[in-house]
């Protein structure tokens, strides 16, 4: 299994047709394998990052804001879009590895603002 | 910094989304709108960067957002923003400095508006909404309607000429209301309504105790028109220290209030009208050549209505639907002597005195048709002066001579006197001449030529009397 946060430094971002950076996790029974791999774009661009997300064969992604165009797309290609979530990626993926992340969630780590820039 | 119950009741009456930030611009509240939009209720939000939730994409945000912390000066920016159910929606942002008192903390106050309809009208569209005050079919008035897209699109100053009563002020704010500053005020100032000291401070405010009676600040108008158009009507009849205090403004988009030693940035749109041709008072030093420079960057006439082939037709009859039903009266239109009437009529106040014209008609007829005794009397006898402000108007080559005529404009007085015709050089004779038509057109009925002219019988016998007519 494959998780794609669609990522800003150590955050998730907030804009998925803005995002520039991705960080795929590799999950076998619930733990992540190996290192976490970080992709990043030439530009934004939501289609590139369709794009990308099909071609990692990915089958769940976390992401901040993201459009009704690009998500029935992804939900299309069978894959499940987890959205409007904000925190850091390590515990936003703790909370996918659980299976208790749900669209909208606030994960609340230190995402106060004055780390992340 | 926390927000008082009351404050936050008075964000939920406001339409747009509102979120006020602290000074690392984190969010301490949003109202119920915003909550709606972002999909997030304020307290989980609390204490989280803006842009996480806002998700917008407006350029240099947080730049802008640290400069209205540093400087205190309100800042707009316009992007789209994603909502809670996935939609992209065009957003227009704007950001005031708040200061909490309990607190002393500096804050932020963000006002999200969502303009995706007005975006979805387009600018076409804006300018009918803009233009549905200005009426004309004629060819000059067309060359106003293609031009003012033009005008609107632009922040430059524009600089609105044509005789009194031409619609400088409508035009103006069709201008304001097509530009992309419609949301925001439009102010508008008489330059020759007051004298030049309180004007200066009506313009630009002032700090407490700067002269005597100025009991407390005062913003001036300049500062109340942040984001939107000001526009300084008879800008010919500014004061000369004005002038240059306005060129700085011009220049620098700041500008000192009066007594005070702080300057203050404004972010406004110029528009000024004027009656008086600006050339030939900078000509005479009455007005300074740069600031008419300044001005004079993109220019629109508006023509006097005697040039607007048809129009005057069109106006009458719009007054008249307009007026009428406002009085609740039921008024078809006009007679045709009164309409024939107002068609040849010189209209040296224009549109506006088309306007008065008409007003009085329609509360003087108690009938269903407008004739000639229900217009005012002097357009029967109207003197046509060759007075200053037609002289100092575009057309200096209009210049007539002052007489009485019998409701005739200049051109068919002038055709009149070429024929050889002769023309009616006083009130007396003119009054002489109606009476003597309408006892003619009535068989010598005097109850009955009383009635044609609107006068009482006894007013008709005593000016049979007076002029020897009986």
């Amino acid at each position: 299994m494959k998780i794609v946060i669609i990522s800003k430094a150590e955050y998730v971002a907030p804009r998925f047709d803005l995002a520039t950076e991705v960080t795929i996790y590799s999950v076998i029974s619930g733990r992540t394998k190996g290192e976490p791999r970080t992709v990043l774009l030439p530009g934004p661009s939501g289609d590139d990052l369709c794009g990308l997300i099909l071609k990692e064969d990915a089958n769940m992604i976390v992401c901040g804001g993201i459009e009704e165009e690009h998500y029935q797309y992804l939900v299309w290609k069978k894959i499940k879009v987890v959205d409007r979530v904000i925190g850091k990626t390590a515990d936003v993926l703790s909370l996918a590895l659980a299976g208790n992340l749900q669209a909208g969630a606030i994960v609340r780590g230190e995402v106060d603002g004055g780390s992340e820039k | 910094m926390t927000c008082w119950p009351e404050i936050l009741e008075i964000l939920n009456g406001v339409p747009h989304g509102i979120a006020l930030l602290d000074d690392q611009l984190r969010i301490t509240e949003m109202n119920q709108v915003l909550n709606v939009i972002t999909g997030y209720a304020s307290e989980e939000v609390r204490g989280i960067r803006e842009d996480y939730v806002l998700r917008g994409n407006f350029a240099d945000q947080e730049k802008v957002l640290h400069e209205v912390l540093a400087n205190g000066e309100m800042a707009v920016v316009e992007g789209d923003m994603i909502t809670a159910n996935r939609r992209k929606i065009p957003v227009r942002l704007t950001v005031s400095p708040v200061t909490i008192q309990s607190v002393s903390q500096p804050g932020l106050l963000m006002v999200v508006e969502d303009i995706s309809l007005h975006r979805a009208k387009g600018l076409s569209a804006d300018n009918q909404v803009a233009l549905k005050d200005i009426l004309g079919f004629s060819p000059r008035m067309q060359e106003i309607f293609e031009l003012l897209p033009v005008l609107a699109h632009t922040d430059a100053t524009v600089l609105v000429t044509g005789e009194t009563g031409t619609g400088k002020d409508l035009l103006a704010e069709a201008i304001h209301k097509a530009s992309k500053r419609a949301a925001y005020s439009f102010i508008k100032v008489n330059c020759g309504a007051l004298p030049e000291n309180l004007l200066e401070s009506e313009l630009f405010g002032h700090v407490r105790g700067a002269f005597t009676g100025a009991h407390s600040d005062k913003p001036g108008l300049f500062r109340l028109a942040q984001g939107g158009t000001i526009f300084l009507t008879e800008i010919g009849d500014l004061p000369l220290p004005l002038q240059v205090k306005l060129l700085t403004v011009l220049d620098d988009r700041e500008f000192y209030p009066v007594g005070s030693s702080k300057k203050v940035k404004v972010d406004i749109r110029l528009i000024t009208g004027t009656h008086r041709n600006l050339k030939e008072l900078v000509d005479h030093g009455k007005f300074r050549e740069d600031l008419y420079f300044r001005l004079n960057v993109l220019r629109a006439h508006l023509p006097p209505l005697r040039e607007r082939e048809g129009d005057i037709r069109l106006l009458r009859d719009h007054f008249v639907q307009l007026l009428a039903g406002n009085l609740g009266k039921k008024i078809k239109g006009f007679g045709q002597e009164a309409a024939e009437i107002l068609n040849h009529y010189y209209y040296p106040g224009n549109v506006r005195e088309l306007r008065n014209i008409v007003e009085y008609a329609v509360n003087i007829c108690p009938g269903a048709k407008i004739e000639v005794a229900h217009l005012p009397t002097y357009i029967h006898s109207v003197t046509v002066k060759a007075s200053q402000s037609l002289a100092e108007t575009i057309r200096p080559e209009q210049q007539i001579e002052e007489r009485q005529i019998n409701g005739l404009s200049p051109l068919v007085l002038s055709e009149q006197a070429a024929a050889g015709q002769p023309v009616a050089t006083s009130w007396s004779e003119i009054e002489k001449k109606k009476i003597l038509a309408a006892l003619s057109k009535t068989g010598g009925n005097r109850s009955k030529a009383s009635k044609e002219l609107g006068w009482g019988r006894s007013t008709l016998w005593r000016k049979i009397n007076q002029y020897n007519l009986a």
